[in-house]
């Protein structure tokens, strides 16, 4: 006598197979409907931007009057904000990286600042925001500026690079570093003329997404009191500077449907700058994948 | 053959010559490392300025403001007299907690769904097709997500829902949060099932289990703890989101639960008052920072409890 | 074939006493935690000859090769106690800096390293960093190193390429023409074939051969057939210990130790 019964077996498959096919296709439409979004979304982008995209549109100061508004300004001051950040967030992150990697003794210290990265990554950037302005704005008296906000920057998207490149230094096989030990080269030696080169491509990679990640935030800028009104480009580090997002959030946050559309022209410029980092990092990271 | 040898004399006596001079590079050696660990100690002084910051001022703020008012206080009305502004900060908490339930309910269905079928249904192509697509939307900026749902999804959503919605409402930013935490949770997910060993599955199909049946009973319950975690810091995410729901939620904070009303959560009341005029040392600058130390202290034990679940319950396999 | 090597090997024999050697090792010990892996290691070996170590997997012969230039210091857990005396200097005197020892004692590993760089800068990796720059200098060292590792004539028209186009049996001359390039005393060299085809393993045979002339050798082996063709002397090692030291040709026909002989004909390992 089977304990089985056959009959039932047979009898529930096609249920079990309409099942599995019922649920294959909700996951489908699960996942289109991330894809369905994200074509709506650059649909109505372009649709609204377009018309107002033009040479004057990014070579022009904001205005009131929507026809002669541009994003100068905001577009100069994002540039200005990415010089102080990409060097800074670049050596303290790297750095860090190397240290962890290469000197670091697999003690407390060490595991306490690897937890502590782990957690920074997960702060939320506004909260970068009320350090800036704390620390950099007041304490150190650099006001609103230039450096201000890039300093902000810097230690917001730290955890991401740090972590990056940690991963970049792993990767490089211990043998090619035991060969440079090997013909008598000192650590430093080993880590600059080796390892550092080796990791180079996928430090980069995480350095460019990180800084792409920067381009686009707002929150913490608008904390640390970056202007949403600016008519001139900043003249140095300390000037007072708007960013291109910032300039979309005031764009965004007026009742005229002038400056809506005055916003998604900006949103364009915004994109190409973002995807041309993208692809810049997907190319090294391509070129460069999978050497050892 | 003589050159050779005259070569061989000169490049170890050259190495010789240059060891003499090392002491340059014995400094490098002393010094490199030092700077490097000071790198990293940047790190931790980043998070000590954090909590010292959050720490200090909020201090300021309860020395006006009673502490207990700001936690019993259902009213968030500081933009008034001294005598009669309220700070309780559920109004806030409130508004954070609506938008974040809001995305949640639209992130981890789909999240999951996306996570599943990359995991378990999708070619490797389909995969290396939906991947960059998931990348591309993980990439953009908050304040995009923002213009899209006020131009495009409170309109849409005024037009279906009978009755109407505000311009300003907790649904629509509550839908885009969630749309910008897919990525999230899928990606985390499906590398949480992709850990999970094929022997496993092999060992199920091979007794005539459906996909979907392996997907429900074998994959998910071990990924589990990586799924959940997934979901964890997707809800960090949603309470720390600022411009999606700066644009599109309004700015009337409120303890009542109306999602096609105007609300405000804490992220937006720091950008509205940063936004501002108000002057430095009045009790409305020292507010934001008992906000964000809120903020921070609700973030921060939902990625420890991240952490904790990853860690506590990992499979061993 | 054999008779030839061992002749040549008995004539090594005789002058024995004239030869200095260049490494004392006394009483060297050496542990991993609590693992005894080197006990009591005691021997000498000499100026430019091939010392072959040979034994089975496990006994130490890695270890004690990676003592000479200290990269065994790499792994952390590791502690040590005895000399090992090279050219009347302990290396491990405080004084005597690890870096210079390493200069002067090359190493050639199990799997061939190149750096991720073109082959030019792979040779001229160690002069420059023993601060040589000078551009004339520098092709001079390359051109001589990579005759010297025998693969000059395939890739001399190709140097600026990067290494890993290379095969594997290219590769592991490279490294030992990256290891020549600072003109070391001593070349260590640690299964060096083990990862190589046997037509790239003949080739490094000969070159051994013919390094010899320059530069005191040891190489660490698992093939004893291997240590038979190319060594001047042989050292067994079982279980962190040296059993047997003596001349190649007396050890594989006419071991001393019941040990070795079982072992060289097969009994275990």
């Amino acid at each position: 006598m089977a304990l089985i019964n056959k009959e039932s077996v047979k009898k529930k498959m096609g249920s079990r197979i309409a099942a599995n096919n019922f649920a294959k296709f909700l996951f489908i439409l699960a996942t289109s409907f991330s894809l369905l979004v994200l074509g709506v979304l650059l649909f109505r982008i372009l649709d609204e931007g377009l018309p107002y995209l033009s040479l004057d549109f990014i070579t022009s100061f904001a205005s009131r009057l929507p026809e002669r508004a541009g994003i100068w300004a905001a577009l100069v001051g994002t540039i200005w904000i990415m010089t102080v950040t990409a060097p800074v967030s670049f050596i303290l992150g790297v750095g860090t990286a190397i240290y962890l990697e290469e000197y670091a003794k697999k003690n407390a210290f060490t595991k306490f600042v690897q937890i502590n990265i782990a957690n920074l990554a997960g702060v939320p950037s506004i909260v970068f925001g009320l350090l800036g302005l704390t620390i950099f704005v007041r304490l150190a008296g650099l006001g609103s500026s230039v450096l201000a906000g890039g300093l902000t920057m810097s230690l917001l998207i730290l955890p991401v690079i740090v972590v990056a490149s940690q991963e970049a230094i792993r990767t490089v096989p211990k043998e090619i570093r035991e060969a440079s030990f090997g013909m008598g080269a000192t650590k430093w030696q080993t880590i600059r003329r080796i390892v550092f080169p080796a990791a180079l491509p996928g430090i980069l990679t995480g350095t460019i997404l990180a800084l792409s990640r920067a381009v686009g935030e707002t929150a913490p800028l608008l904390v640390v009191g970056a202007l949403a009104y600016v008519a001139f480009v900043p003249e140095n580090l300390l000037s007072s500077f708007t960013v291109l997002p910032i300039q979309l959030y005031n764009w965004t946050s007026r009742p005229q449907e002038d400056f809506h559309m005055l916003a998604a022209s900006g949103i364009i410029i915004l994109m190409i700058i973002l995807l041309i980092m993208n692809s810049i990092a997907v190319y090294i990271r391509n070129k460069f994948h999978k050497r050892f | 053959m003589t050159t050779d040898k005259k070569n061989q004399n000169s490049i170890r006596a050259m190495i010789k010559e240059n060891k003499s001079r090392r002491s340059q590079s014995a400094v490098m050696e002393k010094v490199v490392p030092k700077f490097f660990m000071i790198c990293a100690v940047i790190s931790i002084f980043t998070t000590l300025g954090i909590v010292f910051t959050l720490l200090t001022e909020t201090f300021t703020f309860f020395s006006r403001v009673s502490i207990v008012e700001f936690f019993t206080n259902t009213h968030w009305f500081p933009f008034t007299a001294d005598d009669n502004a309220d700070y309780g900060i559920l109004a806030l908490v409130m508004g954070t907690l609506t938008v974040t339930a809001i995305a949640m309910v639209v992130a981890i269905p789909v999240g999951l769904a996306a996570a599943i079928y990359l995991s378990e249904y999708a070619s490797a192509k389909t995969r290396k097709f939906i991947k960059p697509i998931l990348e591309v939307l993980a990439g953009i900026p908050t304040i995009v997500y923002g213009f899209f749902a006020l131009t495009f999804v409170t309109p849409v959503l005024d037009s279906i829902i009978p009755g109407g919605i505000s311009i300003f409402n907790a649904l629509s930013p509550g839908i885009v949060v969630g749309i910008m935490i897919i990525p999230m949770i899928a990606s985390l997910s499906e590398d949480a099932m992709n850990a999970v060993p094929n022997s496993m599955r092999e060992g199920a199909m091979a007794l005539g289990a459906t996909r979907f049946e392996v997907a429900m009973k074998v994959v998910l319950p071990a990924a589990l703890s990586g799924v959940i975690a997934s979901f964890v810091l997707g809800i960090s995410r949603a309470i720390g989101e600022t411009m999606i729901v700066t644009i599109a939620g309004g700015s009337r904070p409120t303890a009542d639960i109306n999602i096609t009303e105007s609300i405000q959560t804490m992220t937006a009341y720091i950008v509205q008052v940063s936004q501002g005029d108000t002057g430095y040392g009045t009790t409305i600058y020292y507010s934001i920072y008992a906000v964000g130390m809120t903020l921070f202290v609700f973030t921060l034990i939902m990625n420890l409890l991240a952490q904790f679940i990853s860690r506590k319950f990992r499979e061993e396999y | 074939m054999d008779i030839t090597i061992n002749k040549k090997s008995v004539q090594k024999g005789k002058e024995e006493q004239e030869v200095t050697p260049v490494f004392n090792i006394n009483n060297l010990n050496l542990w991993y935690g609590q693992d005894h892996a080197l006990k009591d290691i005691k021997f000498d070996i000499p100026e430019k000859q091939v010392t072959a170590i040979i034994g089975p997997s496990g006994c130490g012969k890695s270890t004690f090769i990676k003592t000479l230039n200290r990269m065994v210091e790499m792994v952390p857990i590791v502690r040590m106690s005895g000399e090992i005396i090279y050219r009347d200097k302990n290396i491990f005197d405080p004084k005597y800096g690890v870096e210079e020892l390493r200069t002067q004692v090359g190493m050639v590993f199990q799997k061939p390293n190149p750096f991720p760089k073109s082959i030019y800068d792979n040779v001229a990796y160690g002069p420059r960093i023993h601060g040589i720059k000078n551009k004339k200098v520098l092709d001079e060292v390359v051109e001589k190193s990579l005759r010297g590792a025998a693969i000059w004539d395939e890739v001399k028209d190709r140097l600026n390429e990067n290494a890993f186009g290379l095969s594997g049996g290219q590769q592991q001359r490279l490294c030992i023409a990256r290891c020549l390039a600072i003109e070391p005393d001593v070349i260590l060299m640690d299964e060096p074939t083990s990862a190589l085809d046997p037509i790239s393993t003949l080739k490094v045979e000969e070159l051994v051969q013919e390094l010899k002339k320059e530069y005191s050798i040891v190489i660490v082996t698992h093939n004893m057939q291997q240590a038979a063709r190319i060594s001047d002397r042989t050292a067994f090692f079982l279980n962190g210990e040296v059993v047997e030291y003596t001349d190649t040709s007396t050890l594989f026909s006419n071991p001393s130790d019941k040990r070795t002989e079982d072992y060289i004909t097969g009994r275990f390992g």
